[in-house]
């Protein structure tokens, strides 16, 4: 299980979303991506891509215009 | 043992698209949803961005509709691909720059050389003969299934029954019995198979799915290309046409100007790339200039910050002036009256 992080600050939706779904594809199951966006519609996006495609959403976190989704990649 | 087909489904997050995938869906065929990002979809962005917007909910609707129908969604960015659809579309313009039918052509496309690489065997949309002037007429629907090259694994499950049959209903994977006739502008059918489905919140987009057919949004467009000189764009460029007040002063320089809080910050992310001013002495909207200026323009373009800020009635406010290269500048100005405003400023 290894740790990453995704740089999303400054993109609209969908484009956190999309940039999600392509680093999770690289990813392994159990690995943890940490994202990093700006608009606040990631907060909605992200959790429900993730229940879509069986991720799982293990935080949020929102400071100074920042928003942090981390999720686990699922199987 | 039969083999489960396995379907795509354009999603846009309108009702059309979840209907069809419904429809299949209840058919026993494995469906997922894919759904394009050329740049100008409609979805979230300047939702989030005004302060307004705010109170309603920031749902992108093609994910919300793939979570209802309980299927996965793949969101593919075209932005690079699309530029051609928008650029040169071979069958023209709607009533604003929606090139509708080269669209279609497109993401039918895009979507049969993803069944390829994913073996999936056919392809769904929501289209239904009469519902749009351009791209949705009993003579333009052939022309989508040729130019795509998807042919007869594209499947309409809305309006199946006034077309010719197609592969999926050959083979057995649906049964065209269980497919639809609906024709006409008239959104009655598919609001009563909505309520039938169990199917009550729905996205219903006013125009099309997209900004393209926004007479506003298109006039921006326009005037961006004809500045350039040439019709090409870069994201950075339609994201920005999606906010704040545009006016063009002179040929030769736009002002960008934030309408809100909301936009003023979004608009702060573009700092790098252009000048901006902002009052120093009275609040008001952060203004990106496009276009290359000269003292007596960036004069002009800051009385008219000054005109939209608190100060307008001022007898002059202070306004910050940076450049991308040299010492932010401080200019005192007079704000602009409303008489001296054009309307013809307004793009
Ligand atoms: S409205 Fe926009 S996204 Fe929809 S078909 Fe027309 S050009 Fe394409």
């Amino acid at each position: 299980m290894s740790h990453h992080k995704l740089d999303a600050t400054n993109l609209l939706c969908p484009m956190p979303v999309i940039r999600t779904q392509d680093r999770v594809a690289e990813l392994a199951s159990g690995d943890i991506l940490e994202i990093h966006c700006t608009d606040p519609g990631a907060l909605h996006d992200i959790p429900t891509w993730c229940r879509i495609n069986g991720h799982r959403v293990v935080g949020t976190q929102q400071a100074n215009n920042e928003i942090i989704v981390t999720l686990r990649v699922g199987s | 043992m039969s083999i489960t087909p396995k379907a795509v489904v354009l999603i846009s997050g309108g009702l059309d698209s979840m209907l069809a995938a419904k429809v299949v869906l209840d058919q026993g065929v494995h469906v997922e949803g894919i759904n394009f990002f050329t740049g100008f979809c409609v979805e979230g962005h300047t939702h989030a961005i005004r302060n307004q917007d705010h109170k309603k909910p920031k749902r992108n609707n093609a994910l919300w509709v793939a979570e209802q129908l309980g299927i996965k969604l793949h969101i593919v960015d075209v932005i690079e691909q699309y530029k051609d659809v928008v650029i040169n579309p071979k069958h023209g313009y709607g009533a604003n720059l929606n090139p509708c039918l080269d669209c279609k052509s497109f993401m039918v496309r895009k979507a049969k050389e993803w069944i390829e690489a994913h073996g999936f065997d056919f392809i769904v949309t929501g289209e239904v003969i009469g519902q749009r002037p351009m791209s949705q007429r009993r003579d333009t629907m052939p022309v989508i299934a040729q130019e795509s090259g998807a042919d007869d694994r594209l499947l309409r499950p809305l309006c199946a029954k006034l077309l010719p049959e197609t592969l999926p209903e050959r083979e057995g994977w649906v049964n065209r019995d269980a497919l639809y006739d609906f024709n006409g502008r008239s959104r009655k059918p598919q609001i009563a198979l909505a309520e039938q489905f169990g199917i009550e919140d729905y996205a219903q987009p006013a125009g099309g799915c997209c900004f393209l057919t926004d007479e506003k949004y298109s006039d921006k467009l326009r005037d961006l290309w004809v500045s350039q000189g040439e019709k090409r764009y870069e994201i950075d460029d339609i994201m920005l046409l999606k906010v704040g007040r545009h006016l063009r002063p002179r040929p030769h320089f736009k002002l960008i100007i934030g309408r809100d809080d909301g936009e003023n910050n979004y608009l702060k992310g573009y700092r790098h790339r252009f000048t901006y001013m902002y009052g120093t002495s009275h609040n008001g909207p952060l203004v990106l200039v496009e276009g290359q200026t000269n003292d007596s323009d960036l004069e002009l373009a800051a009385r008219i910050t000054a005109r939209f800020g608190q100060g307008r009635d001022a007898d002059n406010v202070r306004i910050e002036v940076v450049e991308q290269t040299g010492d932010p500048r401080n200019f005192k100005v007079v704000p602009l009256t409303r008489n001296e405003m054009q309307e013809a400023w307004y793009i």
